[in-house]
Parts: structure tokens; C-alpha cells; sequence
């Protein structure tokens, strides 16, 4: 080995603890990149094998009944590769054992036994006999979750009739990736369940032969979706059809695509950060090496290396740096991108996992993590091959300060000539301490945006359930009832307070631009659902016209006093021009409401329901489902006690994780950047503390100067910190602003203040372990020692 | 008549801080010989130090030219002037300037390492009377070990001249003593062309001739008829 080689290693090792603070920096960047990238491929792979091979449909319809001699007309659009007609249906669930009423979606299995799209895996079991008609193949999440095995019954509420239903099988299928049910926020596979069951019996059960309500289409290669849509609306319209959509519709895998987006997202966004501190401390450190090792370099060049050796020498120990944080970064990113996706594969109801180890991501990665370490020492190895040899044997002329006018104020002010040096040290190398304040902004920052979240997310948790919704249980039917229906719900035990509410699929338009959403009917002053607005304030839609969320009315581009048109797909269908009467600015959803009487008036019919919002009594709860499991119409309950209590533990559940995440990486941020900043003073100063010490200063008098500078810029952090805290925080509100949900920005002064506390806290105890050091300072040799 | 090794001519180096010019050379004219043990002599700032650094090829002459054999160093670029100390030129400085972090044969090996013909570190080390000191680290030696070190690693190159600023500025006298003496051995024993720079007077007595300086200029050359043992030099 080559003594400079030696060097080399030797330095590495002496700057061990230095090295180890950056790498750890420089690791959370690369981790970050690779899980991100690794994962989303992972999951993009894995939805790819599986569409692939199961033949997951481009094409989804809804119809209210279609005669199955339209399906020759439906093959012959142009583009459609393969048909698959079926039938669907609600049904409310009556599980042996279980207190609430559960809810299922029943799919039709072909009467061959095998489906051409969306063809189901089967788990367990056997898929349900052609001819039964008390057979179902279930989903394996409900199963799971309900400790069900081929051979168990079950009851079902099929239009009407209570019917007991055997379990043949367990299932998966490409279509239910992410299961979760009507009015529901997150799934709940206990409660919900999707049950394939014979063409037949299906077709009984809801008054269905003949005919379907549900088609599939696959697409050749070279077809226009967009033309199919248009295409397949025509053909489905006349029987009641609700819209043919493509994928991005389709709820499953919307999900699974918006969370592939957000991992893509996350490795733009998080990555740079860890970077641009790594190449910033390397930059720091590399920079005091060479300073200290002028004489050093001076030698090395008299002895005749070349300023390419020299520069590539020093490039090499930022090298060792990063090798060390990609190391690091490659085995925790893998680590995590494996185990992650393993969770996914849980989390979405896959039957398998594709993860190929991405050598892309490895290379990537760590080329990224060299760059920036390459990158942050370059200009310091360049300064050290410029140097002419005859100066670098010179002791460094001492730093030049200048007396300004702020040294005036100063000293008018009789500051202290401890807090005076640390004063001049930033107007000496402002760059510097500039850049270890940003450095520790950023980990204020980072700790904003973590905790804000939680803040945001409990507002939204408020608004919808404790404003907006706050009946215990909703009601739902298989069609419209007179309102007078609510009477014969009343007489339910346990029902304390009970309000009729009217939905009505429908397609909004205002020209060109178009919108599928779901009309809310009220009466007005209503106490369980209300229209709540993002301030809190409770509306009543308009005796006439519409009222339209924000979020719609945009979309729409329409404003008060403008007339839309609305088809309605369900109920009396047909196509209203109706006035804007105002907009509402709301948290969740597309929110379009009517004035119940209105609705109706427009119908010219007599006002309906189609969902019961109830309050109950906690006491009666056994006695209430067990008389909703006998009635006819009902399809379906949700029980939003239930949901409450999953929602927030759910979020809770991912607030405490990110927020560990986040704390992790902005201690890790701030160690890396104090640390750093702190040794590089002391061996500046080390000659300088030294001398107070024979002067007769004392340690602690020692030890302020150098935490103090640390502490102060930690300190100046702060309100940038706060800044760019706030400006990530509604960076993330706007990015995370979907069709579904927006985010407040909720900034406590509670969450600054532990951001503040979390990084100051970390810079002092990082600054504490370099004033060890200044306690094994052998004032003699320190003195001796020559610059 | 010895081969001449070195030769300047009207050789000035000027610093310009801006408000004042200081001639740190004032047109020097000097030769020095194979085989030479010279000695330049001067009081601080007389510009010994930097004609040293002229021509070991650190540094530049502001004006004049300077000549090692047939090659003329005024106008090499810094990749020749590189390539020049690499192959002919030996360092010794007040400070050692040894790398803390390698031991005195690693030190050494430096140079080894990008020398065309070295000798073995080990072998350098030895004739210094350091052969048992081989794995020590600078901090782990004496001053007058350390700088012997710095000898061993200036000769492994078997370089054709000796550059040595002050190498016994920084010791007693005990130690000095002994780093001449290896000087000396390596100049009788190699031929190695040396010019030791130093303001101690006792050190001229064991030069071949004595350069003295004064003001940037070469006020004086002295031969010595009878040159003294280091091991009879006490200052």
C-alpha cells in the first residue's frame, strides 16, 4: 500500500466520529432514495404480474339492468378485446356471532365457472357450484378477519329474502387490491366482504335473468378508452347506465396508484435535503483538513506529487465519507424497501410480491451520495493542489478581522470578549455560519412538517365526525323510500334521534367540464349530518338551487348564480338545469347539496330517503341489529362509532410512526451539522482556549465560547426554521389536496415550540460532547504546537 | 574544476503587497558544485529561504534566471516544476514537517514511493542511525529523531542535491549535532550536492564554502581551508 494510501486510512480513522455524523446524514438520503425507489417499483411490478395475469378489465360500467343480447353490440366497439357481463348487488350480512350487521358485494361468478376478466385467485377451497344457489366464494381479508373456513355459514339479506349461505372457498381478486366499502374511510374487512356467488343464484337473488347490471371491457392494444367510453355510454344508456369509466375511476386501484405516486413524490422531495447538509458538512470538514494539513500539502508537493495527487488524495477521504453513508444508507434502504413492501403486499390484498433487488436503485443511490460528497470537497482539494508550495510550508497568515461598524455598537453595547469572539467568528466566516444555521433550520423544519400533520388531520377528524356527521349509524337502503318509511325505522329499539337524507348519483356539467358525484338532499336545520364549512360554520342548502363545495365548484369552473346541468343516473333519471346558489368551502370530499323538498319538487314526486341517519342507544345496540338483520330493503349499515374509533387509531397509529421517522432524521441532521460545526471551532480555537486557560479563565468561561457559538446559531435556527417548517407544511397541504380530501394547515404554537426545544436540545448535548474535549486540552503542547 | 550544479543569474524576487515592493532577492548571482557542502548564512529576511525555495523549484524568481545542470528552471510550468523536485531534489525543513500520522518508515516511504531509483525506507532510516526506530510515530520521537527522519526521507530519493532550511533551528545543540553529522555522512558518503541555510554562525565551520546574505543580496563567499567535525561544533 502506498504510504499515502496509508495517510489516508489513518485520517479516516482519526476523523472517525466527524466522518461517521456525515455518513449518518448522507445515509438518511440514500435510505430514502432507495426505499422509495425500490418500493414503488416493487409495487408497480407487482400490480403489473397481476393485472397481467388475471386479466384485470381497462373498461368498468354500471347499468340498471341491460338485457344480455346487448353484449354482441358491445364486442363490436372497436378496440374491445373481451366482454365480461355479470351482475352486482348490496347485501346486509348477518355473521354468526357478530353484534353489527355486516355488509357484502356479490359478484357473479359466468355459469362456465370462469371468469375472462378480473379472474379471482382462489386461496382456499373451491370457487361456488354453477347450479348451488346457496354458495359463495368470499374474499380472503373478510374471511381472515372473521376467522371464517370453506364449509361456514353465514346469512345474507338477498332483496328481500334471508338466506343462509355457505362458504366454499377464499378468494382474491385483481379488482379488490384495497377493499373498502360504501361510506367508508378506511377498510374495514371484518364489516365488509366481496362474495362471488353463481350466475344463477345472483340472478335470482336480484331479479336478474336475462339480464346484467355490471360489464367489464378488456382493450386491444391500439384502442382509444376514450372513444370505448363514449361508445359503451351510448349502447348502456337506454337501461339505466351510470357511466363508463377506465381505471383512474376504478376505486382499488386508485389507491394503489396514488400510493405508488406519493412513494415516487417522496424521493424527490426528502433525498435533496439529506444531500445538500451531507455536501455541506463535507465541504466544512474537508475544508478545516486541509487547512490544518497545509504544511502538509506544502511538503508532499516539495517531495514532488503532483497537484492531481494532491487533489485526488482529499477527494478520496470525502470518498471514504460517503462510502461509509452509502453503505449505511444501502443496507438500511434495502432493509426497509424489502420489509415495506412485504407490508404493502399485506396491506393491499396481493396474492404475491414481485421485488426484484433494483440494481438501478443501488447505482443510483449511491452514485448520488459520491456526487455530493465529491461535490462538497472539490473546492477545498482544488484550493489545496493550487497551493504553491513555498506558501503552504508558511504558517496561514492569522484570519484578517476588520473593525466595523457593528464592532462599535458592540462594544457600546460592553459585550463580553467571550460573547465579542463569537460575534466576530460570524462576521469572520459568514458563509459558514450561515450555511450550520440552515443546516439546523432544516431540522426544525423537518420537525414541523412532521408534527402539523397530526394537527391537520385532527381538525379533518373533528370536521367530519364530530361537526358534519355525528349520528352513530347510517342507515342505508337498496332504493329511494317515501320519507314517511322513517316512522317504521323509528319504532326500532334503541333509536334515539332519527333524520331522513337523500342521495342521487349524478353527472355534473358546465360545458366541456364534467364531474360524477353524489347529490346530499337535506331538510333543513338538520342536528346528525350537517354541512359544516372549513371555519366551522354550519350551512342549510338553499331552498332552491344548489350548493356546491369549493373544491366542485372550482373543478366546474362555476360561481354563484351560474346554471349547471345535472344528469341523474338513479332514482327518477333525467337532465335539470340548476342554479348555483352558493359555495362552501370544506376538508372532505366533492361535497354537492339540495334542499330535500327541492330535490323532489324537481322530480315531481313526493319527498324520499335513501339513508337513515340515526343516534342510538349504546344499551340497545344487541336488540337494533338484530331487528335491522330482518329488514328487507336495508342493505346496509355503517356504524360510525365504529369508524371513529378505527380512523383514529389508524391515524394515530401513522402520526406516531412519522413522527419517530422524523425525529430520528432531524436529530440525525442536527447531531451531523452541531457536531461538526463544533469540532472545527474547537481546533481552530483550540490555540486561542488554551491561551484564556493560562490567563486564567475557567472551564466554564472556556466552554461558552465554544457551545455559545453552536448555541447561538442554533438559536438564530430558529425562525428559520419556523419559516421553512411552515412554507413544507403548506407545500404539503396543497400536493396532498385531492379530489377526496384537503388538509388545513393547522400551525400550533405548541408544534414550533417542540421543534425548537427537540433541536436545541440536540445541538447542545452535540456540542457538550466537544466540550469534553477542551477538558483533556494539554495547555503546554497546544502552545507549542505550531499552526 | 567540479561539475557545476546549480547557477543563477541576476535572480530578483520581488513581493508586491500593494502599497510597498519588497525585494526579498536582489539580483543574485550564485553557483554551487557537485559534491558541495555549502552553507548559506544570514540574519532573518536576508532571502536565503527563498533562494532555497527558487531553487528547489517551490517558487518562481520574479526576474532572472536560474539553471539545475542543462536545465533552466525560470519559465518550467508547475507540472515540470513537479516532476523536477520528483526526480533531483531532497527537502529538509526547520519544522520536519513529517506526517503525524505515519510512522517514520511511512514517512519516508512518501517519497519511495514516487522516486524513480529510492533506496529502501528501512535502508534511509539506518543512515541516519534510525534503523531501530522504524515504526515509531513522529510524536513518539525526539526532535532530533524526528528530524532525522525527515533526512532519511530527503535522501531516499538518492536526489542529486540537498535543500536543508534551518534543519537544526528547532534543536539543541546536543541534537543538532547529531543531524549534522548526518548530513555530513550522507555528503561524503553520496556526493550529494548540499546547501544547508541556517543563522548560526558555529554551522559554517564544517561547510565546504559559506554563502553569506545581507539585504537579499550575496554579501560575501568564504572557503573553509580547514573544515571542522560536526562533533566539534558547540554553539
Amino acid at each position: 500500500m502506498q504510504a499515502l494510501d496509508r495517510k489516508l486510512i489513518r485520517d479516516f480513522q482519526r476523523l472517525w466520529a466527524q466522518a461517521l455524523a456525515i455518513a449518518l446524514v448522507l445515509a438518511c438520503g440514500v435510505a430514502i432514495l432507495q426505499t422509495s425507489v425500490g418500493m414503488s417499483r416493487a409495487l408497480e411490478d407487482t400490480r403489473a404480474a397481476y393485472y397481467e395475469r388475471n386479466r384485470f378489465a381497462d373498461i368498468f360500467a354500471e347499468a340498471r339492468r341491460v338485457p344480455l343480447s346487448l353484449i354482441s353490440e358491445i364486442e363490436a366497439i372497436e378496440g374491445v378485446w373481451a366482454v365480461e357481463p355479470r351482475i352486482t348487488g348490496d347485501a346486509v350480512l348477518d355473521i354468526p356471532g357478530r353484534v353489527e350487521t355486516a355488509m357484502g358485494n356479490i359478484i357473479s361468478v359466468p355459469q362456465t365457472g370462469m371468469s375472462r376478466l378480473n379472474v379471482p385467485i382462489l386461496r382456499s377451497g373451491r370457487m361456488p357450484d354453477p347450479e348451488a344457489i346457496d354458495e359463495v366464494a368470499v374474499n380472503e381479508p373478510f374471511a381472515i378477519a372473521n376467522g371464517f373456513r370453506p364449509g361456514d355459514i353465514f346469512f345474507a339479506n338477498l332483496n328481500g329474502q334471508k338466506r343462509p349461505l355457505t362458504i366454499t372457498g377464499t378468494v382474491l381478486s385483481p379488482e379488490f387490491i384495497y377493499t373498502i366499502g360504501p361510506g367508508a374511510l378506511l377498510p374495514d374487512n371484518k364489516g365488509f366482504g366481496i362474495l362471488w356467488m353463481s350466475e344463477r343464484a345472483t340472478a335470482a337473488a336480484f331479479d336478474m335473468t336475462g339480464a346484467f347490471n355490471s360489464v367489464s371491457l378488456k382493450l386491444t392494444a391500439s384502442a382509444r378508452p376514450d372513444v370505448v367510453i363514449d361508445a359503451l355510454d351510448d349502447l348502456l344508456d337506454p337501461y339505466g347506465g351510470l357511466g363508463a369509466h377506465d381505471r383512474s375511476l376504478q376505486q382499488s386501484d386508485a389507491f394503489v396508484e396514488a400510493e405508488i405516486a406519493q412513494q415516487r413524490s417522496m424521493a424527490l422531495i426528502l433525498p435533496p435535503i439529506f444531500f445538500a447538509i451531507s455536501a455541506f458538512l463535507v465541504n466544512m470538514v474537508v475544508g478545516r483538513i486541509i487547512q490544518l494539513e497545509r504544511s502538509e500539502i506544502g511538503l508532499l508537493k516539495a517531495i514532488g506529487y503532483s497537484d492531481a495527487e494532491i487533489c485526488f488524495h482529499y477527494l478520496l477521504l470525502a470518498g471514504l465519507i460517503a462510502l461509509a453513508g452509502i453503505l449505511i444508507g444501502w443496507c438500511v434502504g434495502d432493509w426497509l424497501s424489502r420489509s415495506v413492501s412485504r407490508q404493502y403486499a399485506q396491506f393491499f390484498d396481493f396474492p404475491f410480491l414481485v421485488y426484484h433487488t433494483s440494481y438501478a436503485a443501488f447505482i443510483i443511490s449511491g452514485s448520488i451520495g459520491l456526487a455530493t460528497a465529491i461535490i462538497g470537497a472539490a473546492r477545498s482539494a482544488l484550493q489545496a493542489a493550487r497551493l504553491a508550495p513555498a506558501v503552504a510550508m508558511l504558517p496561514p497568515a492569522p484570519p484578517h478581522f476588520k473593525r466595523s461598524i457593528l464592532d462599535r455598537l458592540l462594544s457600546a453595547l460592553r459585550i463580553s470578549q467571550p460573547t465579542m469572539m463569537i460575534l466576530r467568528s460570524f462576521l469572520r466566516w459568514p458563509v459558514r455560519a450561515a450555511f450550520t444555521s440552515l443546516g439546523l433550520s432544516l431540522a426544525v423544519a423537518v420537525l414541523i412538517a412532521a408534527s402539523f400533520i397530526g394537527d391537520s388531520l385532527d381538525e379533518i377528524i373533528d370536521s367530519a365526525f364530530y361537526q358534519s356527521n355525528r349520528q352513530d349509524a347510517m342507515l342505508l337502503f337498496a332504493e329511494d323510500l317515501p320519507e314517511s318509511a322513517l316512522e317504521d325505522i323509528r319504532r326500532l329499539p334503541g333509536i334515539l334521534q332519527l333524520e331522513g337524507q337523500q342521495y342521487g348519483a349524478a353527472i355534473l356539467r358546465n360545458g366541456h367540464l364534467t364531474k360524477r358525484i353524489a347529490i346530499e338532499a337535506r331538510r333543513p336545520d338538520p342536528d346528525l349530518s350537517r354541512v359544516v364549512g372549513d371555519r366551522g360554520q354550519t350551512l342549510n342548502a338553499p331552498d332552491e338551487g344548489i350548493l356546491l363545495s369549493t373544491r366542485l365548484a372550482d373543478h366546474l369552473q362555476v360561481t354563484t348564480g351560474d346554471m349547471i346541468e345535472a344528469e341523474f343516473l338513479s332514482g327518477k333519471r333525467g337532465t335539470y338545469q340548476i342554479s348555483v346558489a352558493g359555495t362552501v368551502t370544506q376538508f372532505f370530499g366533492l361535497g354537492a347539496y339540495m334542499d330535500l323538498g327541492a330535490l323532489n319538487r324537481l322530480f315531481h314526486q313526493s319527498p324520499q330517503i335513501s339513508v337513515a341517519n340515526a343516534t342510538l342507544d349504546e344499551g340497545q345496540t344487541e336488540a337494533l341489529h338484530a331487528a335491522m338483520k330482518e329488514i328487507p330493503k336495508l342493505t346496509g349499515t355503517v356504524m360510525l362509532t365504529t369508524s371513529r374509533r378505527s380512523f383514529q387509531e389508524t391515524i394515530s397509529r401513522n402520526v406516531l410512526i412519522m413522527s419517530t421517522i422524523y425525529t430520528t432524521i432531524a436529530l440525525l441532521i442536527t447531531f451531523g451539522v452541531a457536531y461538526n460545526g463544533a469540532r472545527i471551532q474547537l481546533s481552530e480555537r483550540a490555540r486561542e482556549l488554551a491561551s484564556l486557560r493560562i490567563l486564567g479563565f475557567g472551564r466554564a468561561e472556556v466552554s461558552y465560547i465554544l457551545m455559545g457559538e453552536t448555541m447561538a446559531l442554533a438559536l438564530i435556527a430558529q425562525p428559520l426554521g419556523w419559516l421553512f417548517g411552515s412554507g413544507i407544511a403548506y407545500a404539503m397541504t396543497s400536493d396532498f389536496s385531492s379530489d377526496l380530501y384537503s388538509m388545513p394547515l393547522i400551525l400550533k404554537p405548541a408544534t414550533f415550540a417542540v421543534a425548537s426545544l427537540v433541536v436545541l436540545g440536540a445541538a447542545f448535548l452535540s456540542s457538550l460532547l466537544v466540550r469534553r474535549r477542551i477538558d483533556r486540552l494539554d495547555l503546554v503542547t497546544v502552545m507549542k504546537t505550531r499552526e | 574544476m567540479p561539475e557545476m550544479v546549480f547557477r543563477t543569474k541576476h535572480v530578483s524576487k520581488i513581493y508586491d503587497t500593494g502599497e510597498v515592493k519588497v525585494f526579498a532577492l536582489d539580483g543574485v548571482d550564485l553557483e554551487l558544485f557537485a559534491g558541495e557542502l555549502a552553507v548559506l548564512l544570514g540574519p532573518s529576511g536576508s532571502g536565503k529561504s527563498t533562494l532555497l525555495n527558487i531553487l528547489g523549484g517551490l517558487d518562481h524568481a520574479t526576474s532572472g534566471r536560474v539553471w539545475f545542470r542543462d536545465l533552466e528552471l525560470t519559465d518550467l510550468s508547475d507540472r515540470g516544476l513537479t516532476r523536477y523536485r520528483r526526480d533531483h531534489v531532497g527537502f529538509v525543513f526547520q519544522f520536519y514537517n513529517l506526517v503525524p500520522s505515519l510512522t517514520a518508515r511511512e514517512n519516508v516511504q512518501l517519497v519511495t514511493d514516487v522516486a524513480a531509483t529510492p533506496m529502501a525506507p528501512a535502508e534511509a532510516l539506518d543512515l541516519v542511525g534510525l534503523g531501530h526506530r522504524l515504526d515509531h510515530f513522529p510524536a513518539e520521537m525526539s526532535g532530533g529523531e524526528q528530524q532525522r527522519v525527515a533526512i532519511a526521507r530527503a535522501i531516499a530519493k538518492r536526489p542529486e542535491v540537498l535543500l536543508c532550511d534551518e534543519p537544526t533551528g528547532a534543536l539543541d545543540s546536543k541534537t543538532g549535532v547529531q543531524v549534522l553529522e548526518a548530513l555530513r555522512h550522507i555528503n561524503e558518503a553520496f556526493g550529494t550536492t548540499t546547501a544547508v541555510i541556517t543563522h548560526n554562525a558555529a554551522i559554517r565551520k564544517m561547510a565546504h564554502r559559506v554563502v553569506m546574505f545581507q539585504d537579499g543580496k550575496i554579501s560575501d563567499v568564504l572557503i573553509n581551508e580547514t573544515r571542522l567535525m560536526p562533533s566539534e561544533i558547540v554553539w
